[in-house]
């Protein structure tokens, strides 16, 4: 056994040893043991080094508040856990843990020099750095921020774990399993009521497990605990351990983090390590008790110094000691039965140091029958030992005034400055606190939402009470879920009633400015800072917070934002309930992001939606890429190809015989109705009216603003229904914008729009060969140019699918756009692919797709406009029907700024040399010699190199660009400056000869 | 996450279903062209921008489709009402007394 466990004592399982690591280092715990409570167990107590100063530090709790003594836990590759809190971390046989924030170890640490540069790093110092010469940044101050700062070190690999999610809808839900959370859980679910109760801990019972000397209902705490699971259990309440409640938010909606795989030696390969829980409550339970707070004094910091409450919980929890010789300092009463226990199991208490001048009799008969020193009105200035405490100085106080040192030495310092009510989740509500001069906290005032507040989270102590408020809460919380409750009533003996005093930093005779009074742990802010910050002039607490940083470590000030108000309040001159507190967030405690990310990762992040031919192109090796969320064919590279040679190819072989091309990805929108073409009228800036079925005409999409939203071709397929061609990425925006209009602006309007974008395959054939292939399959529409011109379509057949034909063309050659069920789409694609081998049918992806139509110059809405592009801006004032008298974004064209000289064109850029490729999105100047900053005049917003032309092309918007035709500009890119002519945007047959074979 | 009552489908549903719309009750103008720029330029860019509760719509995109009309209170992100477009606009008055805040 090792040397601080207590034989026979604790729920560990003294029959179970457990070895682990630390730092390299075998230990052996037992099965129950945290990582905190087996080392405390191997007299190990320094554990890491602190933020800032890296000073050492150790174990200060016995839960999740803890500040400190936080860890690297490594189980496996990718399986590294930074900042894991020793304190609940539970062992398992093989688990390696390694302390932070030192180098080269732990006990020696050269960062500790910055415990020297405290004035450095004193309150504000992040703000203060800014106004120091650059120099001074850049080589001091900078490197040895990078050095110091930082909380552990982010894993590298992907984190092989998964994780779930679940949802859970429950009448109550309660939230803490020691006695209030208990009580209230079984007086609730007496009612009938459907019940949920967490707690964080790995088993129920919280402060119970702390305390076994109580004696409740006649019963041992640890049997009635027993008892009590087990009614539970028979009441159907869902009990669960490990589980956090993280946030609370709008209308009883809870998160919780259940952890699930992390204290076990091998966990089976299917179980997830955590699940989030979105919970729906009918009402909530809040049991979350009271953290103790630190005493703030000189060297409160020290290894050997921990919390009065923590070492009881060590003790009788975990059947460990936290040392041989304490020191106990206290302005509560509850230390003193910490002292007592420890005392009656072996430990020898040194003194019990109260700053009250009069502490109970009671108290005092206790000590006394212990053979404990009591010094009482005293006040603790200061500690020392290098790597673990050996001796406090201790001093009166009379009247205000300190009186000579005494030290004592030990090896142990436990503290309580009192107790603060957990109210976390019930600040995430914005439930609003009150102060109570009583109790010298903040309570529970104003709710928010349907919760209940029970125990020593509403300021209430000693477990009689609050067994009986829990069952109260429970009751009420069940009727108000339209339950019929019953209350019990329980008998508590031993019950530790208690009272305290609530300080700012402890008077010392010492120099102040030399004091390191800790109040923020895990930030290493003192006493000092925060008076400093009041002096700097920080009067609200907010910014206190901010300028000091107590409270923003990942403990969220759990134990620091009462001691650091106290001040400030001190500081500043007023009572602590004008100063006011800082609003706690979400999460509760550190979570994991595969817990947010749950199964959202990898191929589960995003829906990937593919096209009835998508399976063609993967089985004929096209590369994809992603457009929104659709997959796309982007190229069909050949044996040896690289992107660039597969595009070239597909290009030429289009451009001279036959391409084939999947744009089933196109959104489609289907308007019916009598109203279809007023519809049409209002919505596009083209003219409808006159568009015979049978026709289509690209149509111009604008927003209110008159700027270009969407484009597509639009097929008339008699008077009453068009087929509206959309963006692929704009297809869902482009029928929300229709309905809004639809629904809100034109109810009148007998009109039903349909997405049928899956609803149809789509297949286009480019190329002067694309009538010789399709016109064998087609029955019901005569093929040739006279009766099917360009900018028509037809309902017919094509290879005896029922299909809409388009004769439309996106890359300047003869081409037709076949529709036609989706379920025919990989059928249709293989009859015309097999009839094209006589004309090398080319099949060609989005890469090709786009410089074909660069060559041709149209536009790629999103990418040659940006939102700011209006009609004429683009060049294309010729799709603005002239004689409308509106349409959405019309009136917006008129507008001053819209129609003012000097606007962003659309225009052509050829390189000066054409085998360089502009960057898109580069800018571009008209006078290279001028000084930096230059003036932009533009940028690209297309480039590529095309093959048919021999040489590079781009789009751009250039300001005044029309005007700059003929005109050289220059394009300052990485590789050099780049000259280029500006030119009209059409690079390829402007003539349009092309599409007349 | 939210829970908000579609006035169409008449239930209340989590938040994920719906998405924001914008301000309520601005009517796109009958006659555009007869609107001078100032005019114009209120109707599209001129918002309330208001700290308490605020007349905006919502559309139930994942359920009936509908875009319908709220009031929210935007310090507290609670919503007081949800009605159907074309629904005069309810009385702030009544519906904060409804709710017994502020
Ligand atoms: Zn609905």
């Amino acid at each position: 056994m090792t040397a601080f466990r207590v034989a026979e004592s604790g729920r560990v399982r003294h029959d179970r040893p457990v070895e682990f690591q630390f730092d390299g280092r075998s230990y052996q715990g037992l099965e129950g043991d945290t990582l905190a409570s087996a080392l405390l167990a191997n007299g190990v107590h320094l554990l890491g080094r602190s933020f800032k100063y890296h000073r050492p530090r150790g174990i200060l709790t016995a839960g999740s508040e803890e500040p400190n003594a936080l860890v690297g836990t490594r189980r496996g590759p990718g399986r590294y856990e930074p900042n894991t809190r020793a304190t609940v971390q539970e062992i398992w046989d093989g688990l390696q843990a390694e302390s932070q924030n030192r180098y080269p170890k732990l006990s020696f640490d050269l960062g500790a020099i910055n415990d020297r540069l405290y004035m450095l790093f004193s309150a504000g110092f992040y703000y203060k750095t800014f106004m120091w010469p650059r120099s001074f940044w850049e080589r001091v101050y900078e490197p040895l921020i990078r050095r110091a700062a930082g909380l552990g070190k982010a894993p590298q690999e992907p984190d092989p774990d998964h994780y779930a999610e679940r949802h859970l809808h429950t009448d109550i839900l309660v939230v803490g399993g020691g006695p209030a959370g208990l009580s209230a859980a079984r007086s609730a679910a007496k009612s009938g009521a459907r019940v949920v109760l967490v707690d964080e801990s790995a088993e129920m019972g919280g402060h119970l497990l702390s305390e076994p000397g109580l004696v409740i209902d006649g019963q041992p705490a640890w049997d009635w605990l027993a008892g009590m699971l087990e009614e539970l259990r028979e009441l159907g309440v869902r009990v669960m351990s490990r589980t956090t409640a993280i946030g609370y938010y709008h209308q009883n909606f809870l998160a919780l983090c259940e952890r699930l795989s992390d204290h076990l030696k091998e966990a089976p390969a299917d179980l997830p390590r955590e699940r989030l829980w979105q919970v729906r409550a009918g009402q909530v339970v809040l049991a979350q008790g009271a953290l103790e707070k630190p005493l703030v004094f000189d060297g409160n910091d020290r290894p050997g110094v921990m919390l009065a409450g923590a070492a009881q919980t060590y003790l009788h929890r975990y059947g460990v000691r936290a040392g041989d010789r304490h020191v106990v300092a206290t302005s509560h009463d509850s230390a003193w039965h910490a002292a007592f226990d420890l005392s009656d199991a072996g430990s020898r208490v040194e003194a019990i140091v109260d700053t009250r001048a009069n502490p109970s009799d009671a108290l005092r008969e206790a000590a006394r029958d212990r053979g404990i020193r009591v010094l009482s009105g005293h006040t603790v200035t200061g500690t020392s030992g290098r790597l673990r405490v050996n001796a406090v100085r201790v001093n009166p106080v009379h009247d205000g005034s300190v009186g000579p040192a005494e030290t004592l030495g030990c090896d142990s310092l436990l503290m309580s400055g009192g107790w603060t009510p957990s109210l976390h989740l019930f600040s995430h509500t914005k439930g609003t606190l009150r102060w109570d001069d009583e109790s010298d906290a903040f309570l529970p005032d104003q709710q928010a939402e349907a919760c209940h507040i029970a125990g020593a989270g509403r300021g209430l102590w000693g477990v009689e009470a609050v067994l009986q408020d829990g069952d109260l809460r429970g009751a009420e919380a069940a009727e108000a879920a339209g339950h019929k409750p019953e209350s019990g009533a329980f008998q508590v003996e031993n019950d530790r009633t208690g009272s305290g005093e609530t300080h700012r930093e402890l008077p010392s005779d010492r120099k102040p400015g030399r004091a390191r009074a800790f109040v923020d742990y895990q930030n290493d802010v003192t006493a000092k800072d925060i008076r400093l910050a009041v002096r700097e002039g920080m009067k609200s607490i907010e910014h206190v917070k901010r300028y000091t940083t107590n409270g923003m470590a990942t403990d969220q000030g759990k134990l620091s934002n009462m001691n650091g108000l106290m001040i400030a309040a001190d500081a500043v001159g007023k009572a602590p309930p004008q100063v006011g507190l800082t609003t706690f967030r979400p999460p509760y405690t550190p979570t994991t992001f595969g817990a947010f990310a749950g199964y959202h990762r990898g191929d589960h992040f995003e829906v990937v939606r593919k096209t009835p031919i998508d399976s063609w192109a993967e089985e004929n090796g096209a590369v994809f890429e992603p457009v929104s969320q659709w997959r796309r064919a982007w190229y069909f590279p050949r044996q040896g190809e690289d992107m660039e040679a597969a595009v070239a190819r597909e290009c030429l072989a289009t451009r001279k015989s036959l391409g084939i091309f999947d744009a089933s990805t196109l959104g489609k929108i289907e308007i019916a109705g009598p109203d279809a073409v007023e519809f049409m009228n209002r919505m596009y800036t083209n003219p409808w009216t006159k568009l015979a079925p049978g026709r289509c005409r690209y149509g111009l999409l604008l927003g209110e603003d008159g700027f270009i939203r969407d484009d597509g071709v639009i097929g008339r397929l008699s008077d009453d229904l068009f087929h509206v061609t959309t963006t692929t990425g704009g297809a869902a925006r482009v029928l929300t914008m229709m309905e809004d209009y639809l629904q809100t602006e034109w109810p009148d309007l007998n009109v039903w729009l349909t997405s049928t974008t899956e609803q149809w395959a789509t297949i286009a054939l480019n190329g002067p060969n694309a009538r010789r292939v399709l016109e064998p399959f087609v029955e019901g529409q005569d093929l040739s140019p006279e009766a099917f011109v360009h900018m028509s379509v037809a309902e017919c057949r094509v290879a005896g699918f029922p299909a809409r034909l388009f004769r439309l063309s996106f890359t300047g050659e003869l081409s037709f756009e076949i529709n036609v069920p989706a379920r025919y789409g990989r059928a249709l694609w293989e009859k015309l692919y097999e009839a094209g081998q006589q004309y090398d049918v080319c099949p060609y992806g989005t890469e090709t797709m786009h410089v074909l139509r660069a060559e041709k110059g149209f536009i790629i809405v999103g990418q040659d406009t940006d939102g700011t592009v209006t009609p004429d801006d683009a060049g294309m004032s010729w799709a603005v029907g002239k004689k409308k008298t509106d349409f959405v974004g019309m009136r917006s064209l008129s507008r001053p700024d819209l129609v003012a000289p000097g606007r962003k064109q659309l225009v052509g850029l050829l390189t000066e040399d054409g085998s360089v490729r502009l960057d898109e999105g580069a800018q571009v100047v008209a006078d290279p010699n001028q000084s930096v900053p230059m003036a932009m005049i533009g940028h690209v917003s297309s480039s590529y190199h095309s093959a048919t032309l021999g040489r590079s092309i781009a789009l751009a918007l250039l300001k005044d660009g029309r005007n700059l035709k003929g005109q050289e500009v220059y394009v300052p890119l990485p590789s050099g400056l780049h000259k280029a002519r500006v030119t009209d945007t059409v690079f390829y047959d402007p003539e349009g000869e092309r599409l007349k074979v | 996450m939210l829970l908000i009552h579609c006035p169409y489908c008449d239930e209340d549903l989590p938040e994920l279903e719906f998405t924001y719309a914008g301000e309520a009750h601005i009517d796109r103008p009958a006659d555009p062209a007869s609107l001078d720029d100032e005019a114009w330029r209120n109707y599209l860019f001129i918002r309330s921008n208001v700290k308490g509760p605020h007349y905006e719509r919502w559309r139930h995109n994942h359920g009936c489709a509908r875009f319908f009309n709220a009031v929210r209170d935007t310090v507290s992100d609670r919503f007081l009402t949800t009605y159907r477009v074309g629904e005069p606009r309810p009385d702030l008055e009544s519906l904060i007394g409804k709710e017994g805040r502020e």
